[in-house]
């Protein structure tokens, strides 16, 4: 006998003795019902199934399980059936004792598609007393769905002995479903059905109590009772989710806007290449990747914390160069910034599609930012929390350093009056090629973050160099928190318009929100005030 | 409008231009019709359609540098306009095809029934008249320019700012565009015409007709737009582009000014995508792509910002390069070049080709002036050069 079989066996005996007890020594209803396996004949196998998961009998889950397996071997000359195991030792069904060998007369038991779904419901049943708990969970969970009515006393059975109090929630949850539907449940039974479907609160449990058909007057009055205080804590949890969305996609806006709103607001330079500085950081995530997988395998789980400082390098030096070779010719013409950097973007992309091919490169995610846990109804996966945490750090760290470093005050004084910064001995053109070069390393940041949740491919800066745009004129120009703010009303606006007008109507509806906004307010959220804004 | 200024808005370059322009309206249709296939000057029909739509990109060049060169506002969604002039002529387009579709539906057209259209959606009434579709070439853009101009001008949104919004704009609209309940065909957008007030799209004759037709709306765009520009209004512009505040402080109405000029110019891009859509036949809302916008601006200032004659020429120019380099063995290197043109044009040739040409002719006929007054001066000996003349 398998260790496994042993092992359920041993638990359910003792449970199931009293049954046992009950039933006669022998030729009893399960005895014959096994019995009915060697007839070869598939009503009455479906007979057997169901006296046999009916039963009790604690060895009804190996005969059901090797009857799906195609391990419950028949012998239709002495009538006997026994169940092989997967290691070859065998027993009798009908009594549970071991059996030398299996007389070579017996043959598998057939099945058909619909002995097959019979199958699969007496198992359900039987899987309530599994000795795992996910199974039992599972079983429970699946009992709740289909409320078969016949499945009620394996749960009454499973809820008797049950420890686990998340698996019990369930049973009981599985009963109340099963109550419900019910045609001769007693009104105090459905009563409670009601209350427990109420407690569990979710989706599921709302679509039992609307659909549950002729009702007592008490209980109809319960159960609309019920629906009422179900649908307002899934409307609450529903807005909980809506906001937990909306952060998320508001801090992906602000990883993108963050380093453009440096770039635009102490410089005005229009940098439409901002995306391929994120995308630059993607691609050196990719290679700090590819490097660690071939190399040093071992440190997968660090590669992100090595690819920050490099992209960081990487894609600010870039910027220092396009800076010193581009830019500075184009100080006060903005509209030919604009233009020469679109030019500018559309050769670093191709200049990336040269170098790693037109497709999309896998980045993975290191294992501390994969998977998800649950709070209340809602599901939080980690490389979202992750980002999310990382962009409010980055924010903060990029604030600190405009207050507090000489470079940052060095950058708010050109900012603010460019002539004066100079005339007080600041190398401005010093200053602007080390903003250029901060708002594009932390631009490269963004990219490492950011090829976490998206597709690593040369366009991936082109997809959120609008958005980004949206979200730094929205927040107003020269000012950080602007652009938090901006992100993150943008971020939440647009989750709580997906479900009211569809993923892409909502998205217009925030571009067309936005350009009225610009009409109101042309300088933003924020707007700096003062002799500089008219320079 | 009077001819007297009509000619008087004409100097050297435009009537070159102008010669040039109707020359090849007339002479490409005539030598693809006339000639024998294959003779020496016959030019094929495939190049008549490459040159018509060409001639469509240099009338969309010619909008933008009305109110990018002479008045100083940087639309970055003009593809849109164009777009949309293109979508209503493709309406037109679809509902002639009637029961020769592949569903053989009269008044569906083939998109509509595969999406399970019951009946035809009300904005696409009127579409099957020509004189309508014509009218909504104009209104469609006309009209959107006119109420996001009123808005944005009204306000005083300038400079990046309004560009960044065109460009939110042509965003929007490529999205609603690519949706398929939004009854332009989605993704698909409109393609597979039959035929144009009775002729068929595909003939060489509609084709040579197209492209006469093409020449003469540039003509007659270019003529407008030299009509306003060299009018008093024209110079109200040009004081909007070089000084906006302090022509709002000596009284003028500057938002009534630039509103007026963005949408003539929203009305001209969208007779260009009209045009463009029965020679390309195909209209998608790819045509929305920011890029395109984009691209379209780097053409005028290639050609010359504030020149006109050098929008036509940059478009022609920029796409003729295009067509050479992506259908050879350049194809991978295209793109660099595009960039690079964006950048080695803003940083080293800001008046574009004919800007600089104009100011080297100038700089050119004033050293040949000097010149020969100094020889009359020596051979003269005496008398005094007429300087002050």
């Amino acid at each position: 006998m398998p260790a496994y079989l042993s092992a359920r066996l041993c638990s359910l005996a003792l449970s199931l003795l009293l049954i046992a007890f009950a039933l006669p020594a022998f030729a009893g209803p399960f005895e014959d019902g096994v019995a009915k396996f060697a007839n070869d004949d598939f009503s009455d196998t479906e007979e057997a199934i169901g006296v046999v998961a009916g039963s009790g009998n604690a060895l009804a889950f190996p005969i059901i399980s090797a009857l799906q397996d195609g391990r419950l071997m028949a012998d239709p000359d002495s009538k006997k059936v026994y169940v092989t195991g997967t290691d070859g030792k065998s027993i009798d069904a009908a009594t549970g004792q071991a059996v030398a060998s299996v007389p070579d007369s017996a043959s598998a038991v057939r099945l058909n598609n619909r002995l097959r779904r019979s199958v699969d419901a007496a198992l359900g049943g039987l899987t309530l007393q599994s000795p795992d708990v996910g199974t039992r969970l599972q079983a429970a969970q699946s009992v709740f769905k289909s409320h078969e009515e016949t499945a009620l006393e394996a749960v009454d059975a499973a809820l008797a002995k049950e420890t686990n109090r998340s698996v019990k929630t369930a049973l009981g949850e599985a009963r109340a479903a099963i109550l419900l539907f019910k045609a001769d449940a007693s009104e105090v039974e459905k009563l409670e059905a009601v209350a427990t479907l109420k407690a569990r609160g979710d989706q599921e449990a709302m679509a039992l109590l609307t659909g549950m058909g002729d009702q007592p007057a008490s209980v109809t009055k319960a159960a609309a009772s019920a629906i009422g205080s179900i649908q307002s804590s899934l409307a609450i949890w529903s807005t909980v989710q809506n906001a937990w969305y909306g952060l998320s996609l508001g801090s992906v806006l602000l990883l993108a806007a963050i380093g453009l709103a440096i770039t635009f607001g102490v410089m005005g330079v229009i940098n439409m290449a901002h995306g391929e500085m994120v995308m630059i950081g993607a691609y050196t995530t990719f290679v700090v990747q590819e490097v660690i997988r071939t190399r040093y395998p071992g440190l997968f789980d660090y590669s992100l914390l090595i690819a920050v400082p490099l992209a960081f390098v990487v894609a600010g030096a870039i910027g220092v160069l396009i800076e010193r070779s581009i830019i500075r010719f184009l100080y006060g013409r903005p509209l030919e910034t604009l233009l020469a950097t679109w030019g500018l973007s559309l050769v670093l992309q191709q200049a990336v599609r040269t170098m790693f091919g037109p497709t999309n490169r896998e980045v993975g995610n290191p294992s501390w930012m994969s998977g998800a846990f649950e709070l209340g109804q809602i599901t939080i996966t980690y490389n979202r929390l992750w980002i999310l945490v990382f962009t409010l750090a980055l924010f903060a760290i990029l604030l600190a350093m405009l207050r507090y470093t000489a470079l940052g005050l060095e950058m708010r004084a050109v900012t603010q009056n460019r002539r004066m910064a100079a005339s007080m001995g600041i190398a401005t053109s010093r200053v602007d090629a080390l903003t250029f070069g901060l708002g594009s390393g932390i631009a490269g940041i963004a990219g490492v973050a950011l090829s976490q949740i998206d597709n690593v491919s040369p366009n991936l800066g082109q997809s959120y160099i609008i958005d980004s745009f949206m979200v730094v004129v929205f927040g107003g120009v020269g000012n950080l928190w602007g652009t938090l703010v901006g992100a993150f009303t943008l971020g939440i606006a647009n989750k709580f318009l997906e479900p009211v007008a569809g993923a892409v109507l909502g998205k217009i509806a925030i571009l067309v929100l936005i350009i009225l906004f610009i009409q109101k307010r042309p300088r933003g959220l924020f707007a700096l005030k003062g002799r500089a804004v008219e320079a | 409008m009077t001819p007297h200024m009509l000619t008087r808005s004409l100097d050297r370059s435009a009537t070159i231009f102008l010669a040039v322009v109707a020359a090849c309206g007339i002479l490409i249709p005539l030598s693809n019709l006339l000639l024998p296939a294959g003779a020496f000057l016959q030019v094929p029909t495939y190049l008549v359609a490459l040159w018509g739509k060409y001639v469509c990109y240099a009338i969309l060049a010619l909008a933008i540098d009305l109110i990018w060169g002479y008045c100083g506002i940087l639309s970055l969604g003009h593809g849109a306009f164009f777009a949309l002039g293109g979508y209503a002529m493709g309406m037109y387009l679809m509902r002639q095809i009637g029961s020769r579709g592949v569903y053989g539906n009269p008044v569906l057209p083939d998109f509509m029934v595969f999406l399970n259209y019951s009946k035809l959606p009300w904005y696409w009434y009127g579409f099957d008249m020509f004189w309508f579709a014509a009218l909504m070439v104009l209104v469609v853009p006309g009209l959107l320019a006119f109420c996001f101009g009123w808005l944005a001008f009204r306000s005083r949104v300038t400079g990046v700012y309004l560009s960044i919004i065109t460009q939110a704009m042509t965003y929007a609209l490529l999205l609603a565009f690519f949706r398929n309940d939004f009854g332009f065909g989605g993704n698909n957008g409109l393609t597979d015409f039959k035929d144009i007030l009775g002729f068929n799209v595909q003939a060489e004759g509609t084709r040579a007709a197209l492209f006469a037709l093409s020449c003469l709306a540039l003509i007659i765009g270019f003529l407008i737009c030299r009509a306003i520009v060299s009018s008093k209004l024209g110079k109200v512009l040009i004081a909007v582009r070089d000084a906006e505040s302090r022509t709002r402080f000596l009284g003028y109405r500057v938002e009534s000014y630039k509103l007026f000029v963005f949408t003539v110019s929203a009305c001209m891009a969208g007779v260009a995508g009209a045009l463009y859509v029965p020679q390309v036949g195909i209209i998608n809302p790819s045509e929305f792509a920011p890029g395109n916008s984009i691209e379209a601006v780097i053409w005028v200032a290639v050609g010359g910002r504030g020149t006109l004659v050098g929008a036509a020429l940059g478009a022609v120019v920029v796409n003729y390069a295009k067509t050479f380099f992506t259908s050879g063995m350049l194809a991978p290197y295209w793109l660099f070049m595009l960039g690079a043109l964006f950048i080695l044009v803003t940083l080293l040739l800001p008046k574009g080709i004919v800007g600089t040409f104009n100011a080297w002719w100038d700089q050119s006929k004033e050293k040949r002036n000097a010149a020969s007054l100094a020889s009359a001066a020596a051979e003269d000996g005496v008398t005094e050069p007429k300087m002050a003349e």
